[in-house]
Order: structure tokens, then sequence, then C-alpha cells
């Protein structure tokens, strides 16, 4: 059992897709409830896989190594620690809400869209789960053409457009970074004579060369920055969120996007740490830049939905600071960061697209005075918004506190720039909420919307309890988060003694002389003496 | 080693080839008889399969014979494999369509089976007079294929500029041949190889020249840039199946025959090594850049065709043995999916006429969910998307390139490779996202069509998630003769 609830989890909802097959397409709620009980399922498994994980043990767990192309090296390699344990569960929370959220607003292709899903879901649970690269890869791909799919066809009116950029954005990435994995191969076979994908391996044996370890990490970032996004490689996903159906704004917000950041702690940490220093600066800079930028655009959307778009690009900028702040805080801040984007914005889209239902508009000034006529739903809406901006008491808090705290042990400039980004979101959430929710209600429309129904309301609840859980009591989740930041950690400041090596050889030189002035001795003037 | 001075002559060595031949002959024979279009198919896919079952046998027998004009080796053996199979399919495409198109005549399963029997004379031998023989064996069919149709003025165009490119490119080959021979005295590669060691004095331009003219002619017969210009209008006019049938056989017994050329030792030089680069480079950009803008399906899969020629090119500019059987297994993996592309524009056209213009597929994802899948399937393999086996080919291809240190070459591939993205997922836009609820003429899908999808289907799918097996055939394949 505790080898297989990793596959068993990944691939249960590839066993749905199957059923569903079978099942005509004129039943429609048949279709929708095996749905619905799959994804549950899944959910369930992922519970379990929580708690039969191990907080206290470092390294992953619950491995499975078969071989599958041999001829590559390439194996069924899946194991998971704490990172990616939250991130699963996080993806088959939001899988089921996802589903449950499009109960009614999916009208066409019923069949295809919950087939969709369940591949999507295959999708992201693998690339958490896999430990070769080319397993990872094959689910990094595999994701897109469900989130195609679901985009392109049961997208607003400019779907066509925002479908195939989102997919040339993200192949260009991708496939550069399938370079750079065979180039990976290549150099592990110079050096061992076999052939291996295996991440685990790669990043303890490899020795890479400081060019080479620049350009692969070019390579991976890039691919990985794209699906972030971070600034510029952003303008896919505000076209990808305002067009994609609730759900799938709701999945690509909450998980695809913590694909990217995720691919940086799994494989450009530690497997270029020399580059990562190198880089260092420039995706500080960039990530700040994200911060600013994201949250000054956002200010001026007169749409919820790209609001919120925006909003992510600003607040994925935070978790990429967080990253490269590389010490404990930073990096425990923007994992914790990497779960409440994820429930935040994820709430955000659901609540957008729920009163989208009910008044076929996203338009800030076709609102006002909401407060009056759902009361309930103001409510939910006020307790996702603090969150995001990051009121203590919220998760937001956590996570964003952390981050700055890690960015100002590393570099305070930085987090002096970012932290007026912590002000900037309060500005446009609260102006947003202002404009929507306060005032008179002045449009007739408005008058009769109902609030929440009993299907809404199971949606957001397991959203506010978890806002409030981890805002209060963090501890479970950190547990299990510090024994896999350390081991990132420990492969970082392995590289950052060797590339600051001659630095450290001058102090210690120092402090053991007690010289104030450093004198070098060559060899030759030592012969002599 | 094999002994190729071998004098034996023995027949089960060619018996693959005389089994389709006969089987061709039965047709052509039979075709006296009233109704003898119905019959064909089944004759000819009876003669297939007996040559398979032939073909079979000659696994891991390395046996040279008729004075070593006929080796059959491990890579011969693969290759008519390949060509058993894309004869099959070629056969299974084609019932519906030449009804309804009114061209239901037993001789385009006979000159099929003639021209796939070409193929494997190509593929079966180490001497390039041999090789000549059998591309001519092959291309003589083709042509009178190509204007199958013979009241489309299309059909007759393509034939006729088929034709006159196809005798041009022989006549570059057979040039190249004459130098060879000329510098070396043979025209058994072995030996040709052995020279090419020794005699690098007196005769390399002369050599390198007949080399040089070889390469141009396969050139045109893969349809590789700039050699490429016939590729489209033909594709375009001759009749559907006929096209698919050319994109992947052709094609995969030129390759068979530049593999072998290419393979004994040539590729050391490095003026060939830059001449590949430049083909691979130019072919990608041009069959992809060319596809971009394509309204018309079998226009996009014309020049796609083009595209997937230079990928393969790829590893011949790589060479070595893991790069030969790369190429190998991307032939194999093309074969699958251009041929279930193709079957969805043939099932395009037996609709009254229709054309396989793009706007045709609107509405195709609500009348055929299943065929539409299916279709979207072979466009994911196209673009190279994974889990299908278009994805692990030119993984496969790339990681070799890699592994010799052609990054460059691997990234300009990569990202043509991102750029073919655009045009493929433009089909899969026409059938699923633009005016879902347009009229949709349905298709009339026989049997025949519905094997061959299912075979197509999983073959894409089954070897995208387990390639070993077919891997390990495309390794054992270059077992012999290196």
């Amino acid at each position: 059992m505790d080898s297989s609830i990793l596959t068993l989890t990944t691939f249960f909802p590839a066993i749905g897709i199957i059923l569903l097959l079978f099942v005509p397409k004129e039943k429609t709620d048949t279709i929708k409830g095996l749905a619905l009980i799959i994804s549950v399922v899944t959910m369930i498994l992922s519970f379990a896989a929580y708690y039969m994980f191990d907080p206290l043990a470092s390294g992953m767990q619950f491995e499975v190594n078969i071989p599958w192309i041999s001829s590559f090296g390439i194996n069924y390699h899946f194991g998971i620690d704490g990172i990616s344990l939250l991130l699963i569960v996080l993806t088959t929370i939001l899988t089921v809400l996802s589903i449950l959220a499009s109960w009614n607003s999916i009208t066409t292709g019923i069949k295809g869209y919950f087939i969709s899903m369940l591949l999507l879901e295959v999708g992201m649970i693998g690339v958490f789960c896999a430990l070769d690269l080319f397993l990872f890869y094959i689910f990094w791909e595999l994701m897109l053409i469900p989130m195609y799919f679901i985009i392109g066809v049961w997208g607003g009116p400019r779907k066509l457009y925002a479908a195939i950029k989102f997919v040339l954005f993200t192949m260009f990435g991708s496939l550069l970074m399938l370079v750079g994995i065979m180039y990976l191969l290549y150099e592990y076979q110079a050096m061992t004579g076999e052939f291996s994908f295996d991440i685990l391996k790669l990043t303890s044996t490899l020795a890479l060369g400081f060019e080479p370890q620049l350009w692969l990490f070019g390579a991976f970032a890039l691919a990985f920055a794209i699906k972030v996004p971070l600034f510029p490689f952003h303008t896919w996903l505000p076209d990808a969120h305002v067009q994609a159906p609730t759900a799938g704004s709701v999945i690509l917000a909450g998980v695809l996007l913590k694909m990217g950041t995720y691919g940086f702690i799994r494989i450009c940490l530690p497997m270029f740490p020399e580059a990562t220093i190198a880089y260092l600066p420039y995706i500080c800079t960039l990530s700040v830049i994200a911060i600013i930028y994201g949250a000054l655009v956002a200010m001026v959307q007169k749409d919820i939905k790209s609001l919120v778009a925006f909003s992510s690009v600003s607040h994925m900028g935070f978790i990429m600071l967080g990253l490269f702040a590389l010490n404990m805080q930073g990096l425990e801040g923007a994992v914790i960061q990497m779960i409440n984007h994820g429930i935040s914005t994820g709430a955000l889209f659901l609540l957008v697209g729920m009163i989208y239902e009910r008044r076929h508009t996203r338009m800030i000034e076709d609102f006002g005075g909401l407060a009056k006529v759902m009361p309930l739903f103001t409510v939910v809406f006020m307790i996702v918004t603090l969150s995001s901006i990051g009121l203590p008491l919220t998760n937001g808090f956590v996570g964003e506190f952390l981050i700055l705290l890690g960015m100002f042990k590393s570099n305070y400039i930085y987090a002096s720039i970012a932290a007026v980004g912590v002000i900037l979101s309060a500005c446009y959430m609260l102006w947003m909420f202002q404009r929507v929710f306060f005032g008179e209600v002045d449009k007739e429309e408005n008058k009769k919307l109902l609030d929440l129904d009993a299907r809404e309301k199971l949606i957001l609840l397991p959203l506010v309890i978890l806002i409030f859980f981890i805002g209060i009591y963090p501890a479970p989740l950190f547990s299990r988060i510090e024994p896999a930041v350390k081991n990132v950690l420990q492969q970082v400041n392995k590289a950052k003694s060797v590339y600051l090596d001659e630095e450290y050889q001058i102090r210690y030189y120092k402090d053991n002389t007690g010289q104030n002035e450093l004198t070098l001795h060559t060899d030759e003037e030592q012969k002599s003496k | 080693m094999i002994d190729f001075t071998s004098a034996q002559i023995d027949f089960s060595l060619i018996a693959p080839e005389i089994s389709l031949l006969v089987a061709a002959f039965i047709i052509l024979l039979g075709s006296s008889f009233k109704k003898p279009a119905q019959a064909a198919p089944i004759i000819a896919l009876l003669g297939i399969a007996v040559s398979i079952s032939f073909i079979s046998n000659q696994w891991h027998h390395q046996v040279s014979g008729f004075y070593g004009m006929v080796t059959c080796d491990n890579f011969g053996v693969t290759f008519k494999l390949l060509f058993s199979i894309i004869a099959m399919l070629g056969v299974l495409i084609a019932q519906k369509y030449l009804q309804v198109k009114n061209i239901n005549k037993p001789e385009y399963y006979a000159l099929l089976l003639i021209s796939t029997m070409g193929m494997m004379v190509m593929a079966n031998t180490t001497d390039l007079v041999v090789i000549f023989l059998g591309l001519e064996i092959m291309s003589v069919p083709l042509y009178v294929l190509a204007g199958f149709a013979r009241r489309s003025l299309e059909s007759n165009e393509a034939g006729i500029k088929y034709f006159i490119m196809g005798a041009f490119a022989s006549a570059f080959l057979l040039m190249g041949i004459a130098f060879i021979f000329g510098a070396s005295e043979t025209t058994d590669l072995r030996r040709i190889v052995a020279d090419f060691s020794f005699n690098l004095s007196q005769s390399r331009t002369l050599l390198l020249s007949g080399i040089g003219f070889i390469l141009i002619g396969f050139a045109f017969k893969v349809g590789a840039a700039p050699f490429h210009s016939w590729v489209p209008d033909v594709y375009q006019g001759a009749p559907t199946p006929v096209t698919a049938f050319f994109s992947v056989g052709p094609k995969a017994a030129g390759f068979a025959a530049l593999l072998r050329i290419f393979s004994y030792g040539f590729d050391e030089v490095e003026l060939l090594t830059n001449l590949f680069w430049g083909l691979a480079v130019l072919t990608m950009i041009v069959g992809n850049v060319l596809a971009l803008k394509q309204t018309n399906i079998k226009r996009i899969l014309a020049y796609s065709s083009i595209a997937h020629a230079g990928y393969i090119f790829v590893a011949l500019t790589v060479g070595g043995s893991n790069a030969i059987s790369s190429a190998i297994f991307y032939l194999i993996a093309y074969t699958l999916f251009n041929v279930g592309g193709f079957a969805i524009v043939t099932i395009m056209e037996t609709r009254s006429n229709a054309k396989p213009e793009l706007k045709e597929l609107n509405g195709m994802a609500k009348a055929h969910p299943y065929l539409a899948a299916v279709l979207a399937l072979f466009v994911f393999a196209l673009s190279g998307f994974p889990p299908t086996v278009g994805f692990i080919g030119k993984f496969y291809i790339f990681s070799e390139a890699v592994k010799h240190g052609f990054i460059w070459l691997t990234v300009i591939g990569v990202l043509n490779s991102f750029a073919s993205v655009y045009y493929y997922f433009k089909i899969i836009k026409a059938a699923y996202f633009e005016n879902t609820d347009a009229e949709f003429k349905r298709f009339d899908l026989n049997l025949s069509m519905i094997v061959l999808f299912i075979i197509c289907a999983v073959g894409t799918l089954g070897i995208g998630l387990f390639p070993q097996e077919i891997i390990n055939i495309s390794k054992s394949a270059i077992f012999a003769f290196l």
C-alpha cells in the first residue's frame, strides 16, 4: 500500500476517464456524478497519502522505481516529499471544487469537459510525483492538452486566441527544457557510463561545470518562468485566465502556475546551484518588477477576473522572491504561499464565476451595493480578499511575512520594494471590493440577485476553513515542508561555498593570522624562504 | 560477417518480393473476370500477409546471395516489414474512396503491390545498381497511381509532375552511380567504402561528386528542401489514398537507401556532415514555415511531410549506429500517425464533393466525437506531444543529436517543432473550437477504414507509452551491416 499510493492517486482519475467513455453523452447527470465521485475518491486517496506521510523523515517517501524504457534509462520513478505532498492535496481539493463549480455553468460537451478535467488531474498529480525527468516532462506536456481544450472549447469570446497563445508560450519554454533534459542525460552518461533521468541521482552525482550550468539553468528556468509566469513572460496569463471557464481559471491559477515554482525548487535550485546564485540578481529583479507591475496593472482593470489574473502575476512574483532568498524562511514562506495562493486565488475565481453566472458580466462598473443583496456572498468575498492581501490570522499573512523576512535577511533592497507590493495589493483589492459591494444598489438588475445556494456554500466552505486554519495554525504544514526545504538548501549551500570559495578562503586566512592586510605568498617565495 | 560474394541462388531471400508480385499478377489476371474490384483488396491483403510471414522468417538470418546482389540483413528485414505494413494501410485506406470517386479499378492494388515490391528490392541490397532498379520498380507504378483519377485534371497534373520530377531525380542518381563506378570500379557499397579509404588521392573528387549526385537524387525522392517543390502539388493532386502512400512509402524507401549508403562510413567525411546539416535545417524550416499559412489539410500534411523528412535528416547528420536506429524508429512512428492523418482527409473527401479545407471540419467534434478524438491524437503525434509515439521518435533523434554535440541543430529542430504546433493545432481548432454548431455532413465509415483507424491510433498511443520493443527492433536492425 505504501508504495502504491502515489500510483493509485495519480491514475485513479484515468480509470474515471475510461468509465466516462462508456457513458452515453445524453446522460449528463450520470457523467457529472461519476466525475465528482472519481475526483472525491482521488481526494481521499491524497488525504490517505497525507496521513501516511512521515513528517520527520527527510528524503523521498512512497518511492516506486520500475524500469520503463530501459534503452534510455527511463524509469517509472515516483516519490514525494513534503512540498509535493501539499501540492498534491491542493490539486485534488481544487479539482473537486472545480468539478462542483462547473455543475451548471457547463452546458455543452459535458462529457468531453469532465474527461478533460480528469485528464488534467492526472497530469498535475503526475508532475508533482515524478522523480524521473522524462516522466516529469511527459506529465508536464500531458497537462497542456486538456487545458488547451478547456480554454478552446468552453472558453469566452476570445477563446481561440487565448488557447493557442497559452499552448505556444508553454511549448516554447518546455521544448527548450527538453533540450536541457537531453543534455543532462548526455552529461550523466559521459560521467557514469549509464543512462539515467533520475532527478535524485542527477542531483547528487552530477558535477556540472559552471558554463553548462548557466545554459541548463537558462533552459529550465525559461520553461518554469513562462509557467509561473515571471515578468516579461506573463502576457499569456491574462488572456488564458479571462477566457477560460471558471473551473479552468481555478485550476490554472491554483495549480498550473505552481508547477513553475515547483520546477524551480525541484530541479533548478538543487541541480544547478552555482547557476542559481549567478542568476539570482536577475530573477529577483524580475520578481520585484512582477510584484509592482502586476499590482499596478491590476489596479486599473475594469474586469474583476482580469484584476484577479494580474494579482496572480504580482503574488507569483512574491513566491519567486521567496525562493530566491535562498534561506529557510524565504523557501518555507514560498512553499506555504504556493498553497495559499492556490486557495485564495482559486476562491476568488470561484466567487467571480458565481457572480458571472448570475449577472453574465464581470465589469466592476456593473455592480455596486451587492452587500445589501447578497450578504453571505459578501462576507465570503471579504474573507478571501483579506486572505489575498495577507491580513494576519489569514493564510496569506503567514506566507508573505516569511517571504519578506527571508528576503530582508538576504537582500533588504528587494525586500523593501516588494513590501510596497503588499500595500498596493491592499489598494487594488479593497478598492475593487468597495466599488462592487458598497454604496447604493443603483442597477435594476442587481436588486434581485440571489445569495449563495447550497452547492456554492459547499464549494466555498472548505476554502474558508483552510484560509483560517493555515492562518492560525500552520505548524502541521511547516513540519512537513521543513525536511524537504532543508534538503534543497543543503544542495544550494554546498554550491554557495564553492562559488564564494575564494572569498571564504581569504576571510579564513585573515581570521587565522590576525593580519589586517592581506598578503599572498606565491609558491616561489615560500621556496626561497 | 556476411560473405558478400556469395553466388548462392536462394529464392527464400526474395520470397517476400515474389509473393507480392504473384498477388499483383493474380489481381491483374483476375480483372478480366466479372466484378473484379471486390476481390482485389482481399487478394492484395493475402499477398501482403504471405509476404510478412516470409519476412519474419528472415529476421536474424544474415545471408547474402545472387552474387552479392541481394543482402538479407536485419536492416532490410525491418524496412521490408515496414513496407508491408504501409502497403496494408494503403489497401485499407483506398477501398471506399475508390468506389466513391468511381475509379474502383483492380489495377490500383496491383500497382500498389508492385511499387511495394520495388521498395523491398531497394532495402534488400548493398549494390547501387540494384538500389536503382528497386527505385525504378517503385517509382513507375507510383507515376501511374498519382494520375489514377483519370477524369480529374489535378490528378493528371500530379501524375505528369511527379513523373518529370522523378525522372529527373533518377537521372541524377544514375549519374552519381556512374561516377562512383568510374572512381571505384564497383557498385557494391562495401567495396566502395574499402576503396574510399585507400584511393583517396586518385579519384576522391569523382567519388565525392558521385556521392553528391546520389544525395541529390534521393533528396528529390524523399522531398527534402531545396528539392521539395513538387511535393505539395503532387500530394494535393493525387487521389488521397495514393498521397497517404506517397507520404510514407517512397519516403521510407528513400531513407532506407540513404541510411544504407551513408552509414557505410561516408558519414565520417566532414563535408557530408555539413551538407546533411544544411539539408536538415533547410528542410525543417521550409516545411514548417510554408505550412503555416495553408488552409487545405492535404497541403498542410504535404508541407509537414517535408518537415518530417528534415527531422530524419537530423539523424543522418548525426550519423553512427544509434542515430540510424533512431531514424528507423522515427520512420515507423511517422508511418502510423501520418497515414492516420491522411485517412481522415480521405473520409472527408468521400462525402459528396467535399474539399479537404480546414473549415470543412467545423462541427466534427459534435458529430463524430470518437473520430475527432482520434484526429486529435494524430495531430498531437504529428506535433510531437507526449505520450504519443511522435514525441518518443523526436526525442530519440534529438537526444542522439545532443549526445554527439549537435546542440544548435537540436535547438533549431526543437524550435521548428514548436512552430509546427501552430499549424497542426489549426486542425484541432477547426474540428473542436470554431462554429461548433455548424451543420456537419456525416462521414460514412466502412469496416476497412475503422480497422485502419484502430491500427494507427493504437500504434500511435501504444508505442508512445511502451516504446521499448520497437526501440529494440530498430536497434537490432543495424546489427548486421555496421
